[in-house]
């Protein structure tokens, strides 16, 4: 890590992403490779599914209960139907509620994360740096905040929006409520542990002698002490992705979280587990196979970006 | 001769010994929720009574079909005055500590459960006085004739009075009060089997009453009853298929087909007095929930006869339900007064023609609006909701699922004026009769009726004729009134009734405890299989 | 250091006072607990009646007022749900909480480090790897779904272990513990391990990501030059370095496993203050809801504060570095 001055001749965006040291370090690693290409195609497959799913699962229209619970490839003995990976209890095509529940997951998981990180990076870079009474009342908030599960954050908002937002819309709110109430729960683990490598790293010489030359603290903070935080970071914020998909399947637990009409994974995973012991597996196995595949390709490409990322690993 | 009656002395004995070891048998009994409390007048709910039911006795009992035995009564009838019950009560029963059961521990118990912060009080509020008439007879003095005063007696215990003064316990345990009534976690009665122990949640111990004045009666061969609640589901499934459960109420639909496969295990099905249903909002002009402006679709009677032929009744049995529910068209179940074969034919599904009453009544492209339904207290209550809105897509009625806690789905129904244009509701008839249906889902709503009503009905004609029911005497006329109250109803299609709940009892193979209508069985009928 | 100390608590103070009016504000949207206490032959004037007698129908500024001063004597009200006095129900489920909690902590915190130095150390071995993958796939799934698949391996199927409650107790004053009876301590097994599960990944790939970290900082280099050898290295000083952010972690995981606690203890139908909690916000019950909330979070106020101290003596450098802080 250098101050020097950026060279205006220097090669072009995309040219110095791919040669840059992460993308060496990608090219050179197999589970990168296979981990990000399952993420991608699950990713995508999840996007693209209004494309090519057999059945729209949101639709409750476009059910017929009599279809319900037929074994995967079995034939349906009262409509004649049959399902790739079987029906659930409403007669739901379980290939296209698994599509479209990844897709749910997916955007409650990454917009919620992503809420969070920005809110915890930023109050715990201003904690660590600044101290005094700017620390205090933020680490006090952080405390706030962790004292309360995070399914009671959710009930709050929940319970202010049905006060707000008039009754049948609450429905097409509750993506963008549980994306607030996942983001404003989980925001205080990384402002600690960020505030915790500021208070480290704001000692060090390289962040005295910039401050020494004058450099502005939001500046320093960005630039000099964000990078060296993010290996943390990044470790929470994987495993927050796939916590805050499991956090929603909690929430749908209270009757918080997305509604069966609308199912997610983790939706998909509570009402199967009912079946756990009556003999329809299928109901169950198929999002909670989804589910850990997503989260293990997820978690295994955020482990590798960390060493990947962290400057003083090179 | 002398063989013989040394022989017969070998069988006696034998006899005797197996019995001593069929007898000894302790029963692990679980359920999803525990007894509020062992007061018996201050909860009115299932899991309480049913706990009670072992420790306390009322006058008159049910059996599990719903059949109305003699229990602390042995006989009653009305006087020669129809306003004045006269009950003649038991002689020789003791309560657990000892003390005798008489004529002022009844007075004293009816006295109490009618005090304003007991939950029994709305199944008394016809009672004018009660009165002792000697040591063993009780007469109760109602305001104006109460052909049907037995039918609220069911599940209200009898005390000792002594004891109850003893403890300070006279008055019903109140939430205002800043300690613990004595009766919350004590209990004292003439019943089958005596408090040993109680954590409330966590475990509960009753040991049989071997004074018992029903022993010669029925079978009371449980030496000891060991009730666990077992909040959920999948856990309370496995602690019976491990064996460290006996006996287990509520069980999920879905598992019971497993269960009965299993030979260690027996499942016992049958009809709870319990019928589901779906209710509108057909008093308002227009509702804030749905999309059409100035005009309450559910207002006219042709939305709600088409929403009621777009459900497939048979559908919600056969894969929700499991076949475990029976489909209905009226809301009692048939052990009811008043109930008929014809009211309880729902229609037939019929699509086209649902669509034609919804154009008929100006909504061709249909209409959305808004359905609520509680989570957590019936019988898939939510999958059946799900399915339910699927059927009305159908139509084109586009319905919005809100599925919440029953803490605050049964709010919406019970705020004056209610908060839901469309809900979902379940209602258990406790005195077996009509007059409970209607008057608190069917009257309109003022004073102690109608507090369920949740449709904005009114109809004066009605309400006179269902204030007839609580003092008319001529059974045969009153149950005249009851037909033709119910065929007007029925034309008006109010609800959408969808059907009758069926509870199953899994227990180990040695048990056969026969499902109790009322969800309370009663342990001291129940007999081990000798193997 | 000492008025560091008291400021901290001050502080912890007004949390739980925020933590008590966030919480008191939340009650008015799981329901009415009205609905629940009256049988369905109540009528409207009854529910009104008590709802009056509850003090339901008082501003709410009043209620407020009326809780804090209340919970300041420790008096928490009456259950709306058991109708006893919620001190009594808070320290009659206690124990079993404390019980699982702490013995979840140790657990994840024991076996946490240990596997984390471990695949640490050995960064690409066969056995690393199958640990990090296993501890992915334990993460992913929800913790019910956990409890539920042990449950039937080990109790339905095997039947080696109880599926439900604490097995038999023993009381020694107004504590009951099950460590005491064999089936108690079989009892604590699945439950333990459940809830130790997540904290134990987290744990383990954290001092896994810090040491590897650690390993490549400049002392460790110099260390190396002096030519200690690697085992020494490792143990004394990477993973000494390594501690700060695990205590901070682990410090917080305590309260977290408090509020973990409530879904694993409703699987296993376990008689601690997480149950406690779910029966009563199914029930709308207040006091309890908000003694439950006030405990978890008087819990997080002591485990942070302990943590922020901890940070002081493993960490020289922070001692004057919290000194200039306070200078701002």
């Amino acid at each position: 890590m250098t101050d020097m001055p950026r060279n205006p001749a220097e090669p072009s965006r995309f040219q110095r992403i791919w040669e840059s040291d992460v993308m060496w370090s990608f090219r050179h690693s197999p589970v990168a490779i296979v981990s990000a290409i399952v993420s991608l195609v699950m990713i995508f497959g999840a996007i693209l599914a209004p494309l090519y799913a057999p059945q729209d699962p949101f639709n409750p229209a476009s059910l017929n209960l009599m279809d319900g619970l037929t074994p995967p490839g079995k034939v349906n003995e009262f409509t004649g139907q049959t399902f790739l990976l079987g029906s659930d209890s409403q007669g739901r095509d379980m290939f296209s509620a698994v599509l479209y529940g990844t897709q749910v997951s997916l955007l409650v998981g990454a917009a919620s994360v992503l809420f969070s990180a920005v809110i915890g990076v930023f109050l715990g870079l201003m904690a660590g740096y600044i101290g005094g009474k700017t620390e205090a009342v933020i680490m006090r908030v952080a405390d706030v905040q962790l004292s309360f599960p995070a399914i009671l954050i959710a009930l709050l908002i929940f319970g202010v929006a049905r006060g707000i937002i008039p009754p049948g819309q609450q429905e097409d709110a509750t993506l963008i409520l549980l994306i607030l109430a996942i983001g404003l729960s989980n925001w205080a683990q990384y402002a600690r542990t960020v505030r915790g490598s500021t208070l480290v790293e704001k000692n060090k010489e390289y962040v005295q002698a910039a401050r020494v030359i004058g450099r502005s603290p939001l500046l320093i903070m960005l630039k000099h002490i964000l990078p060296n935080v993010m290996g943390p970071v990044t470790v929470i914020a994987t495993i927050n992705l796939a916590l805050a998909v499991i956090e929603e399947a909690t929430l749908s637990f209270l009757g918080v979280g997305m509604p069966p009409t609308q199912p997610s994974l983790g939706t998909l995973i509570r009402v199967g587990q009912q079946f756990l012991f009556s003999g329809e597996w299928w109901i169950l196995l198929f999002p909670a196979l989804t589910l850990v595949i997503l989260a293990l390709a997820i978690n295994l490409l955020g482990d590798w970006l960390r060493d990947a990322m962290n400057p003083r690993l090179r | 001769m002398k063989m013989t009656i040394r022989g017969l002395l070998a069988v006696l004995a034998t006899t005797t010994m197996l019995a001593g070891i069929a007898e000894a048998r302790s029963l692990k009994w679980a359920r999803s929720g525990d007894s509020l409390t062992l007061d018996p007048h201050a909860q009115n709910e299932g899991p309480t009574h049913t706990l009670a039911h072992q420790i306390y006795e009322p006058l008159i009992i049910r059996d599990h079909t719903g059949k109305q035995l003699p229990a602390l009564a042995t006989s009653w009838g009305v006087t020669s005055d129809p306003a004045i019950w006269e009950f003649k009560l038991r002689t020789g029963v003791k309560f657990h500590d000892g003390a005798d059961f008489d004529a002022d521990d009844v007075v004293f118990s009816l006295e109490r459960a009618m005090q304003p912060t007991s939950d029994m009080k709305g199944l008394l509020t016809s009672i004018e006085s009660v009165t002792k008439v000697d040591s063993h007879t009780v007469r109760i003095k109602t305001k104006g004739p109460n052909p049907l005063l037995p039918n609220n007696l069911g599940d209200l215990f009898m005390m000792d009075k002594g004891w109850a003064e003893k403890n300070n316990a006279t008055k019903v345990q109140d939430f205002k009060n800043k300690e613990e009534n004595f009766a919350v976690r004590n209990a004292n009665g003439t019943g089958p089997f005596s408090l040993v122990s109680r954590e409330p949640d966590v475990k509960t111990v009753l040991k049989r009453n071997d004074n018992y004045w029903g022993k010669a009666e029925v079978p009371l061969e449980v030496t000891e009853v060991i009730y666990t609640p077992i909040k959920a589901d999948a856990t309370r499934i496995a602690a019976l298929l491990s064996g460290e459960i006996d006996f287990v109420q509520d069980l999920p639909v879905q598992d019971i087909e497993r269960l009965r496969q299993d030979r260690k295990l027996r499942v016992n099905s049958g009809p709870e007095n319990r019928t589901i249903f779906f209710g509108f909002n057909v008093g308002d002009a227009d509702l804030k929930s749905d999309n059409v402006e100035g005009k309450n679709p559910f207002a006219d009677k042709r939305v709600r006869q088409a929403m009621n032929m777009a459900l497939n009744r048979a559908a919600i049995q056969r894969v929700v339900m499991r076949g475990e529910s029976v489909p209905t068209g009226v809301i009692m179940p048939p052990f009811v007064n008043g109930w008929t074969k014809e009211l309880d034919a729902a229609p037939a599904v019929d699509l086209a023609a649902a669509r034609k009453l919804l154009a008929d009544a100006g909504y061709p492209n249909g209409f959305s609006t808004t359905l609520h339904c509680p989570n957590d207290r019936y019988v898939n209550d939510e999958a059946i909701c799900q399915a339910a809105v699927g059927m009305w897509g159908a139509i084109g009625v586009k319905v919005n699922l809100v599925s919440q806690s029953k803490s605050i789905h049964f709010t919406l129904i019970q705020k004056q004026p209610p908060e839901t244009d469309f809900f979902m509701l379940g209602w258990g008839v406790p005195t077996f009769d009509s007059d409970y249906v209607f008057s608190f889902l069917y009257h309109t709503r003022a004073g102690s009726r109608g507090s369920w009503n949740a449709l904005r009905y009114s109809n004066a004609e009605i309400d006179s004729k269902i204030q007839t029911l609580s003092s008319e005497t001529d059974i045969a006329k009153r149950n005249a009134t009851i037909a033709d109250i119910w065929g007007r109803l029925k034309e008006e299609a109010l609800y959408i009734p969808l059907h009758h709940q069926t509870l199953a009892y899994g227990m180990k193979s040695d048990l056969d405890i026969p499902v109790d209508v009322s969800n309370q069985p009663k342990l001291k009928f129940v007999s081990f299989k000798r193997s | 250091m000492f008025a560091y100390a008291v400021r901290s608590l001050a502080q912890g103070l007004l949390v739980l006072v925020a933590v008590a009016f966030i919480a008191f504000s939340m009650f008015r949207f799981v329901g009415d607990p009205v609905a629940n206490m009256l049988g369905q032959e109540a009528t409207l004037q009854d529910r009104q009646e008590l709802s009056e007698r509850l003090g339901l129908n008082d501003p709410w500024p009043m209620q407020f007022a009326r809780f804090i001063g209340n919970a300041a004597t420790g008096e928490f009200g009456v259950s709306f749900r058991q109708a006893r006095k919620v001190s009594d129900l808070i320290r009659e489920r206690l124990p079993a909480t404390v019980e699982l909690a702490v013995l979840s902590a140790l657990v994840a915190t024991f076996f946490g480090v240990l596997l984390g130095v471990y695949v640490a150390i050995n960064r690409t071995g066969f056995i690393s790897n199958a640990i990090m993958s296993i501890s992915l796939i334990g993460v992913s799934l929800p913790t019910f779904l956990i409890g539920i698949g042990l449950i039937y391996i080990f109790a339905v199927e095997l039947r080696w272990l109880p599926s439900f409650g604490r097995g038999e107790t023993v009381k020694i004053g107004w504590w009951s513990t099950g460590l005491l009876t064999e089936s108690g301590r079989r009892s604590l097994v699945m439950p333990v391990l459940t809830l130790a599960f997540f904290q134990l990944t987290l744990i383990m790939r954290l001092v896994r990501s810090e040491m590897l970290e650690v390993m490549r900082a400049d002392f460790i280099r110099f260390a190396r030059a002096r030519g200690l050898g690697e085992r020494v290295i490792e143990l004394r000083h990477a993973l000494r370095n390594t501690l700060v952010p695990v205590v901070t972690i682990a410090g917080l995981q305590l309260g977290s496993i408090i509020a973990f606690a409530i879904v694993t203890e409703t699987v296993f139908q376990w008689p601690g203050l997480g149950a406690l909690f779910v029966n009563a916000v199914q029930f709308a019950d207040v006091p309890v809801m908000a003694a439950y909330l006030m405990f978890v979070a008087a819990v997080f106020v002591i485990t942070n504060l302990i943590v922020d101290l901890l940070y002081f003596l493993l960490d020289p450098r922070l001692r004057s570095g919290g000194r200039t802080a306070k200078g701002h």
